[in-house]
């Protein structure tokens, strides 16, 4: 699909750039003008996309994320993250609710909050490459609704 | 993140403000947890009105504290959650794991 608008910006997997990222993501779906909580919806779904690259990507090391955001026609909003990291081994069961390689201070439910607050989700990986997590998210126009 | 509380009759009281994601959490999680080791409160009731945004780092430190509370035959109580919080409480099936009061 066309994209009619689009940013593109690369952070070090610090975590304080998790408030950034979702922030940046909601700041260019203004645009769009989205309903508040379709705001929550995005900020919470690239929350959990870029902690997982910060988290499980990077386990021991700093690296770098990507977020690409861009307007599709029709007011549909791609959200695309990606890490060069470790890479998920075996995605559909990564992707399993509950399923978790992170203890107990993770709940193992990214995939699910991702999957149930946005239109699309698709995950690609590759051990020793990276993962690159791609999200579609339909934003009504206010005026029109 | 702030955390802010008080304490009487058995009763702690916590406020959570700000935004609770991986990055405030285990900072967040260390604070709860000092302060139901040091109060033994037979009853946690957590705050959430202040808070801006939660994901899934507030989810899995939500559930650990109420585990944390079951363990020493206490309870958490968990109110006032923001429209944003509950959606994502909902999302993770957390809500049926905790005791939310409007
Ligand atoms: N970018 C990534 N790189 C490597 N592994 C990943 C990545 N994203 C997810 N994973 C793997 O997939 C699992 C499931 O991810 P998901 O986000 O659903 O849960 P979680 O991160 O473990 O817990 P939560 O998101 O609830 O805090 C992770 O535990 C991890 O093993
Ligand atoms: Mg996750």
């Amino acid at each position: 699909m066309r994209a009619i608008n689009e940013v593109r910006v690369e952070f070090p997997s610090h975590s304080g750039n998790e408030a950034f990222a979702r922030s940046c993501a909601a700041c260019f779906a203004a645009q769009l003008d989205p309903t508040l909580e379709e705001l929550g919806d995005l900020k919470t779904a690239v929350s959990e996309a870029v902690t997982n690259a910060i988290v499980h990507a990077y386990p021991d090391k700093l690296g770098t994320v990507g977020l690409k955001l861009r307007v599709l026609e029709g007011g549909v909003l791609e959200v695309t993250v990606r890490d060069r990291g470790v890479g998920i081994p075996d995605v559909a069961r990564a992707m399993e609710p509950m399923f978790t390689t992170g203890g107990d201070e993770r709940s193992g439910m990214g995939f699910s909050i991702m999957e149930s607050f946005t239109d699309g989700l698709r995950v690609r990986s590759a051990p020793g490459r990276g993962t690159t997590v791609v999200m579609l998210k339909r934003l009504s126009r206010r005026e029109e609704s | 993140m702030r955390i802010t509380g008080s304490c009487s009759g058995g009763e702690l009281k916590l406020r959570f403000s700000g935004e609770l994601d991986h990055h405030s959490a285990r900072e967040a999680m260390d604070a709860v947890s000092e302060r139901i080791d040091a109060l033994l409160p037979r009853r946690l009731t957590l705050d959430l009105s202040g808070l801006g945004f939660m994901d899934s780092s507030g989810v899995a430190l939500l559930l650990r504290t109420e585990k944390k509370m079951r363990e020493l035959d206490g309870r958490l109580v968990v109110t006032e959650v923001p429209a944003q919080s509950l959606r994502v409480l909902r999302a993770a099936g957390a809500d049926k794991r905790l005791t939310i009061r409007e």
